[in-house]
């Protein structure tokens, strides 16, 4: 690992500057991502920004909408009443991320920073049409995810709460590289009032989280495994590696949703 | 550089570091407490799990610096003063828990957590998937798995309700 320097700003506005000012300054959340790859050298930043006393860490709910503060960690969320009651799926989902030590570490706001293409939490953040709060804009899950690695997030712009609508229906099923315990294909399946049915896959895509608008249509009309057992997802445009062909993740994607709309 | 200012298995202790400077390096190189061990140094393997605010964390996978403050516990920490091993270290012994010994103590601060965090009770299946984040090259697991469960009504004071077999 090459040395930075290192600060640790007590608000928002002084994590800003201290970001902006320097091209080569970087955010540091739960450090489950980033570290590993300073240890990579794969990244070389002059000063570390750590995001931990800026507040952004808690839950907020109410009857329409769950808001969680960038710097919460997985675990807070797989074991938060709330999260659980509201929107089952995600905190099924946060429990399934990694193992109990990255979860005391990592962050929400920092995976949807990442949007590593495996990641989890981008299909959930899709499928209940959630909103990303920044330190100076709102952007909609829609417009958020533009590629594997790849948002909407401007050079120093922080993510500061991800607000999810109240769930009628949420569940994540995900079939899990056994050696790095990241999605090999993972599937949310979502109803909320706002955007009804929604499917978000993980970890298929050579673009990154992407929506299977032909379950989508199945299953607004009828919200059954059946509905889907038909639908053949092409290979197109999946990823292929030493761990599954673009075939297998296509047929993963069928079994993964069916699982999920069965449980939901 | 940077000073850093923590508690280690109750002693205080500040050190000037280099940002880059990692908990797991501040434990073995800085305050000689090397049985914290690196297996793996990617995030993967657990040898290296320390408590840091009562949370089982991998230390190599954390800057010493962003445990300012905080209170770490090591594997040194868990014995009584008098040697009186901690039960989860008496168990490990008891159930034959280890063979090389180098993944040890990180499963024992794992395990540790793991029995904490479920006062309710711990079924052969959670305490398996607990340990998802430690690898054994040795064990295959098994009596690593006995001993956590064996650990359980110790720490606790009551019999485990879902008895693991
Ligand atoms: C062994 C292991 C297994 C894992 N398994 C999974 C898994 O199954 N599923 C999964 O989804 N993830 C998995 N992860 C990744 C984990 O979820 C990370 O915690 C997460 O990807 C990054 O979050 P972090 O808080 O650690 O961020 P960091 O590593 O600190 O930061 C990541 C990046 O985001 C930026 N950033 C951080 N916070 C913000 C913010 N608020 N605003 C703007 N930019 C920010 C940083 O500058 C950095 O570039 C795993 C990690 C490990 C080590
Ligand atoms: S040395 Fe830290 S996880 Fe392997
Ligand atoms: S006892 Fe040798 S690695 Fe676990």
């Amino acid at each position: 690992m090459y040395d930075f320097n290192y600060t640790k700003p007590s608000s928002i506005p002084e994590a800003v500057q201290a970001l902006g000012a320097d091209m080569e300054a970087k955010a540091l959340a739960g450090g489950q991502t980033f570290i590993p790859v300073l240890k990579q050298r794969l990244n070389k930043p002059t000063v570390i920004v750590d995001l931990s006393e800026l507040g952004l860490r808690g839950i907020a709910a109410d009857d329409k909408t769950v808001t969680i503060g960038a710097m919460t960690t997985h675990h807070q969320i797989e074991s938060s009443p709330d999260v659980q009651r509201l929107v089952p799926g995600l905190a099924k989902m946060a429990a399934l991320i990694g193992d109990t030590q990255v979860r005391h570490r990592g962050t929400m706001g920092g995976s949807l920073a990442n949007n590593d293409p495996s990641a989890c939490y981008p299909a959930a953040v899709l499928a209940l049409g959630a909103t990303i709060h920044t330190d100076h804009r709102s952007i909609a899950a829609d417009d958020y995810f533009q590629g594997m690695f790849t948002t909407a997030l401007e050079p120093g712009e922080l993510i500061t709460a991800i607000e999810f609508p109240v769930a009628e229906k949420s569940n994540y099923e995900k079939f899990r590289n056994p050696a790095s315990r990241y999605a090999m294909v993972g599937v949310f399946v979502a109803k909320t009032a706002a955007h009804g049915v929604r499917v978000a896959i993980t970890g298929a895509g050579q673009g990154g989280v992407f929506r299977h608008t032909a379950m989508e249509e199945a299953l607004a009309k009828d919200f059954s495994p059946e509905a889907i057992t038909g639908i053949i997802t092409p290979a197109d445009g999946l990823n292929g590696d030493i761990h599954a062909s673009p075939e297998y993740r296509a047929h993963l994607i069928g079994v993964m949703a069916r699982r999920a709309v069965a449980a939901a | 550089m940077p000073q850093v200012s923590l508690t280690v298995n109750g002693r205080s202790h500040t050190a000037e570091i280099e940002g880059r400077t990692l908990l797991v390096e501040l434990l073995r190189e800085n305050m000689g407490l090397t049985g914290t061990h690196v297996g793996c140094d990617t995030s993967q393997c657990g040898a290296c799990v320390v408590h840091v605010d009562g949370e089982s964390v991998k230390s190599c996978t954390m800057l010493a610096i962003q445990a300012n403050g905080a209170a770490v516990t090591t594997i040194e920490g868990i014995a009584e003063s008098d040697g009186t091993l901690h039960p989860m270290q008496a168990m490990f012994r008891e159930h034959h828990a280890l063979q090389c010994g180098f993944c040890t103590p990180g499963m024992v601060m794992s395990a540790i957590d793991l029995v904490q965090m479920h006062p309710e009770g711990l079924t052969e299946d959670q305490i398996r998937h607990g340990l998802e984040g430690n690898l054994c090259r040795c064990t295959g697991y098994h009596n690593i798995v006995k001993a956590i469960a064996a650990a359980w009504p110790i720490m606790h004071g009551k019999e485990l309700p879902l008895a693991a077999e």
